[in-house]
């Protein structure tokens, strides 16, 4: 196995384009060297990208929204002072990932990258409206996260490019999101399911909705319908019940040793609720 | 076979070695430093017996790489203790009988006393969250808690 | 004189809880535990494992693993002695597999290579041409006519004819006639109880160090509970003379019974013979899951009679045990707990192993009894729930106590069951208020406990203090209580002895550390070591004064005149003693070698409050309990401990841990992420309560208390769960699937 450590993109996407083989970029590493020491996969090329400039800030954007550099860690999303107020869903789902120590080095663009449709940052980014710089060796575009993952471990990328930031909207006034999953323990588990809910009210009415469910199909699941089911209507029962619903119709999982397709889709259903009315909380302006 | 060079400082001392890529700082740490306190009981982030702080952060040696290490500052186990006295967390370990086969010890010390750093009193609750990725098989954890919390109260105490 | 330090009252250091002697050593990450040793010119080595649940192996290729640069020595079965029978036999062909591998993880090849990277790299290059053959991974499937046959010729003349041949052992036993018994029942409950499989879980994986000439010497570090059985294990498995074998015991991070048996020891001695060069071999954590001893999955039905007033009338239990693809699942231990705790009048018992395509299963923390428990404890709520009755009560109205005759044959001496459950009875939290959606469980649990061969050596410095080599590996703080005892006799303060784990070239056979042996045997061992270096203390004494022996007796580290008839002298400090011991007649040294035969079995009774989400099935443990005879606490702290820690395995066991098989029979969640054992935020507190009845087998009253601490807690969990929820949870692991599973079927019901 060849390590480079690039000190630009341009030399980076370089690497990517002329490495043979398997090739990994390395961020924190925290599923990279898991596979290769279980001996799933043992890249030919693997590429630092930590030591690129930028590639660990947290900057606010012209327009209000966020860029994250590619290498900023859970830990360092946790404790920046002012991302979780806009977007506590999407700092609690990174937050999940792992132990405190994998939180020193898990990364929430790695998390993307990796393909688990278990990913628990990956419904609340898709909730969030969250956009990646894919660059490459034509240049850069934009794309929205969900358009990232293809099925487990897959991503649309295509040879040399590589994801150069992370990029969620402005909050906006009367928003909120949340993140929830299911685990059989308190802590350290894959989710079994996860579901994330992005709400934007107009007074108690609901005027936009996003819902994105984890780890009930090959990859994160929009449904599109929750939009249908809440805008327009406060979060009353009636409304919970529908999400609830179709919470369940849109699950599509299968039985593994983490759950089985039952109680994956009852449960989806149970998350729902709970994270809507977290998200409803919040948008009315309780603190996370 | 290719090695790589590597500078980088342990419990405050400027370390070279070389090692393969595929070597993670855990190994090098043990095999090559022969810095044997971070333990391996999992090699893949599960377990938390190989925590060591990197640049302050604290992280399982056994997901970085050796060759990730350049131009950082390492802290184990090897180094809480200030000469002959042992941190005040080192101390009340021993006294509350916080360990049994002390395997998962290294770690859970090298995570105590960065969680104590970070945040001086903190809940039983957020303990027990902080430690939740370092695995102790023999105590059922009750001892180790209320040793970080007795440690917590007394260095308030102190400071 | 005759020195009899015999006592259950008035201990100076028995008792107290001072700190650990290797305390500076774990909390600095000096302690050497087994991977952290390393030698000049040492090997790593790997080990090449089945991917296949059952197959035979028609060809092993090993030629381009040895062509690579830096690889010194490949093995297989051929490289290990040939004609082994029986125990050492199962051994050798668990370690490395010989015509057939009996489950995915069975070792079929190794390597010895310059790096661990390089010995990773050249197990894949060997290559293994298997013929798959059908599996059987169920305990109640590999049963059945038809099921596949692991090893025929396996059964021994235990089992009644026409069983399958993966039944290997039978066990039956009991008094009285249960259908009479279940006659004169006024409700009588049977039922069918399933456990999973779960493992030790220790924190280390297993790991060697191993150097073996061709002269048949060799030299072995090891984490191990018991480095004389490895020492006989691995000479039998190369071929060697016992004696020419030594072994040193690490630190050991952690065994729990897991660390019993040998896995890797031979292999890594095997390769260092090839290579001419000391081999290090560490599992990783997949291995340690794949392919050392899990406990065995057990069937059970069980069925119990009891009077309107809570009298058990009769009882009955069958327990099938699967062990793996090796004769030895503990199932009549399984079937002899199943009772102890109950005074029965009627009672009968029937176990069997039975053997699949799975690791071979090895001993965890009092083995097979925790299931027995978990049926038994289950049933008895049942009982109590239906006729109204309270559950302590009634276990109370049928407690075995001293006279009554055990469930499986002999009579009771002086137990602690009655005092255990009036201590349950009178704590807080037995009368505590419980929330909406909290339910409440008790159990009781039995283990035997056991002594052993043991032998202890204790020298006296010139100085005065002294060093206690014991040859019980120190799995939980023992050190300690062997200083205390050892304080306790010599009358010299705890902090003045050294106790050391001797390796095996330097004491007689020492029993692993197992059976909750420890504190009990080499506890006995050193007190009465200590008791025969004081016989020779007093010598010196008498020598000294003129004085018969006789005249003189111990106190408090001084040798005194037994009276005004033996003389008038100034007591005798043992250091005033010791410093001209060179002179008076040589070094004083104590030792004792026995069998000690008089461990004391023990009971626990424990208290669980669970709460489990309505929504999800999930269940988290609210409150927890703890109470345990533990005869006499020698250091309390650690007693303390191991019930904690028995109640956490069993919280882990009772509610999440399992090994999953898939339909091609390979284990799915061989790592700590998917094995899901109790992190921190997973448990409350656990409160203990020590009751002291002495056994009357130990100078101060031990009783093990290791082991017994994880009987209760998978049945007191299923019954707070049972009554969380109003439904009876018969399946462990009570993950929240099966939970919300008994929601719904109770919803529907």
């Amino acid at each position: 196995m060849k390590y480079y450590k690039p000190a630009t993109f341009e030399e980076a996407i370089a690497l990517v384009a002329g490495a043979e083989g398997v090739t990994r970029i390395l961020a924190g590493g925290t599923d990279v060297l898991v596979q290769m020491r279980s001996d799933i996969i043992t890249p030919d090329t693997l590429i630092d990208i930590k030591a690129i400039p930028g590639t660990h800030e947290i900057t606010r954007t012209e327009d209000g929204g966020w860029r994250l550099g590619i290498a900023v860690t859970g830990a360092e999303m946790s404790e920046h002072p002012e991302l979780g107020r806009d977007w506590p869903g999407v700092v609690e789902a990174m937050d999940l990932i792992g132990s405190t120590q994998v939180q020193g080095r898990a990364t929430p663009v790695g998390n993307l990258c990796n393909g688990s449709p278990a990913a628990d940052s990956v419904p609340a980014m898709i909730a969030a409206g969250a956009v990646v710089t894919v660059t490459g060796p034509e240049g850069s575009r934009e794309i929205a996260v969900d358009e990232i993952p293809v099925g487990p471990g897959k991503t649309s990328l295509a040879k040399g490019e590589i994801i150069t930031a992370l990029t969620l909207p402005p909050r906006g006034a009367q928003g909120g999101d949340a993140y929830l999953r299911f685990i059989p323990r308190t802590e350290m588990d894959i989710a079994v399911v996860g579901c994330a809910v992005n709400l934007r009210l107009n007074g108690d009415v609901i005027t936009e909705a996003r819902m994105v469910l984890g780890a009930v199909a090959p990859t994160a699941v929009v449904v599109h319908a929750a939009a249908d089911a809440l805008v327009g209507r406060t979060l009353d029962e009636d409304a919970l019940s529908a999400l609830s619903d179709l919470a369940e119709a849109s699950c599509n999982p299968i039985d593994d040793k983490r759950g089985t397709i039952k109680f994956r889709t009852h449960t989806a259903g149970v998350l729902a609720r709970r994270a809507a009315k977290i998200a409803y909380s919040r948008a009315k302006g309780a603190k996370a | 076979m290719s090695k790589t060079h590597v500078t980088t400082k342990v419990n405050g001392d400027e370390v070279e070695f070389l090692c393969d890529p595929r070597e993670t700082l855990l190994d090098v740490l043990r095999d090559r430093l022969h810095l044997t306190g971070a333990k391996e009981g999992c090699g893949t982030g599960d377990c938390g017996a190989c925590s060591v702080t990197v640049d302050g952060r604290l992280v399982c040696s056994c997901l970085i790489l050796g060759v990730e290490a350049e131009g950082k500052e390492i802290g184990t186990v090897e180094g809480i203790a200030e000469g002959e006295t042992l941190h005040p967390l080192q101390q009340k370990f021993i006294e509350y009988a916080a360990l049994q086969c002390g395997i998962c010890t290294p770690g859970i010390l090298v995570a105590t006393k960065a969680l104590l750093e970070k945040n001086p009193d903190p809940s039983e609750s957020e303990v027990r969250y902080w430690l939740a990725g370092n695995l102790c098989r023999c105590t059922g954890y009750d001892k180790i808690i209320r040793a970080v919390m007795d440690t917590a109260a007394e260095m308030r105490e102190a400071s | 004189m005759a020195l009899d330090s015999s006592k259950t009252t008035g201990f100076k250091y028995v008792g107290t809880r001072p700190n650990r002697p290797d305390g500076l050593d774990k909390v600095t990450g000096r302690a050497k535990f087994g991977a952290d040793a390393y030698a000049p010119g040492m090997l790593h080595a790997a080990i090449k494992r089945s991917p296949h649940a059952h197959a035979r192996i028609v060809k092993i290729d090993t030629s381009k693993a040895l062509a690579m640069e830096g690889v010194k020595a490949v093995v297989t079965r051929a490289d290990f002695a040939t004609g082994l029978e029986g125990e050492f036999g199962d051994i050798l062909e668990n370690v490395m597999a010989g015509e057939k591998a009996l489950y995915d993880g069975h070792a079929v090849a190794a390597v010895a290579a310059t790096s661990a990277l390089i010995a990773r790299d050249a197990i894949k290059a060997i290559e293994v041409e298997y013929e798959i053959l059908p599996h059987v991974t169920d305990v109640d499937a590999a049963m059945q006519a038809g099921a596949p046959v692991i090893r025929a010729d396996a059964a021994d003349a235990s089992v009644p004819e026409g069983l399958h041949p993966n039944v290997v052992r039978y066990y039956e036993s009991g008094h009285g006639d249960v259908e009479a018994g279940f006659a004169e029942a006024d409700l009588v409950v049977e039922d069918h109880f399933l456990t999973e499989a779960t493992h030790q879980g220790y924190i280390e994986p297993h790991a060697c160090l191993g150097t073996l000439g061709s002269d048949g010497k060799g030299e072995l570090w090891c984490c191990t509970q018991g480095h004389w059985y490895v020492q006989k294990v691995c000479a039998a498995c190369l071929g060697l003379e016992t004696s020419q074998l030594r072994v040193t015991a690490s630190e050991i991070g952690g065994g729990f019974g897991g660390k019993t048996t040998v896995f890797i020891e031979p292999v890594a001695l095997a390769l260092s013979r090839k290579a001419n060069r000391p081999v290090k071999l560490v599992m990783t954590r997949s291995e340690v899951f794949r392919a050392s001893g899990p406990t065995s999955s057990t069937s059970m039905d069980v069925k119990i009679g009891m009077k309107k007033d809570g009298t058990i009338t009769a009882a009955q239990g069958t327990f099938r045990l699967q062990g793996g693809a090796f004769p030895g699942a503990p199932c009549e231990m399984t079937a002899m707990c199943a009772f102890a705790p109950y005074d029965l009048k009627h009672v009968h018992q029937v176990g069997y192993d039975v053997m699949s395509n799975r690791p071979k299963q090895a001993a965890y923390r009092a083995p097979g009894s925790p299931m027995a428990a978990f049926a038994v404890e289950s049933v008895i709520d049942e009982l109590c729930g239906q006729l109204g009755l309270d559950p302590i009560d009634t276990r109370l109205k049928n407690a075995s106590r001293e006279g009554t005759r055990a469930s499986f044959g002999p009579t009771w001496p002086r137990i602690g069951l009655v005092e255990t459950l009036e201590a349950v009875k009178a704590h807080p939290h037995y009368a505590a208020p419980l929330k909406k959606g909290q339910g409440r469980g008790i159990s009781c649990g039995f283990w035997f406990n056991h002594g052993g061969e043991t032998a202890v050596s204790l020298a006296l410095s010139e100085d005065g203090s002294a060093q206690v080599a014991v040859g019980t590996p120190d799995i939980g703080g023992s050190r300690a209580s062997m200083a205390l005892m050892a304080a306790e006799v010599l009358g010299i303060p705890y902090e003045d002895i050294r106790v050391t784990i001797a390796d095996t070239a330097t004491l007689g056979y020492n029993e692993i550390s197992h059976g909750s042996r420890v504190t009990y045997a080499s506890g006995l061992a050193t007190i009465k070591a200590a008791e025969s270096a004081v016989q020779k203390l007093c010598a010196r004494a008498a020598a000294k004064w003129g004085i018969p022996e006789d005249a003189v007796y111990w106190e408090d580290g001084y040798a005194k005149p037994s009276g005004p008839n033996a003389g008038d002298f100034e007591p005798l400090h043992i250091d005033e003693i010791t410093a001209t011991m060179g002179a008076t007649g040589g070094p004083i040294c104590g030792h004792f070698e026995a069998t000690p035969e008089g461990a004391g079995v023990s009971f626990a009774a424990h208290i669980v409050d669970a709460e489990v989400d309505p929504e999800t099935g999930k269940t988290s443990v609210v409150r927890y309990t703890v109470v345990q005879d533990a005869g006499k606490a020698i250091h309390p702290t650690y007693v303390e401990g191991q019930f904690q820690g028995g109640a956490a395995q069993g919280i882990g066991w009772a509610l999440n841990e399992e090994y999953i098989y898939g339909a091609d029979g390979r284990l799915q969640n061989a790592g700590f992420l998917d094995y899901r054992i109790p992190v921190a935020s997973d448990l409350p507190m656990i409160d203990t309560v020590i009751v002291e009845v002495p056994n009357p087998g130990h100078p101060f009253g031990v009783r093990g208390v290791g082991e017994t601490s994880i009987c209760p807690p998978l049945a007191a969990i299923a019954n707070a769960v049972s009554n969380a929820v109003g439904v009876r949870m018969r399946q462990l692991p009570m993950r929240p699937s099966r939970v919300l599973e008994a929601l719904e079927s109770a919803a529907d019901g």
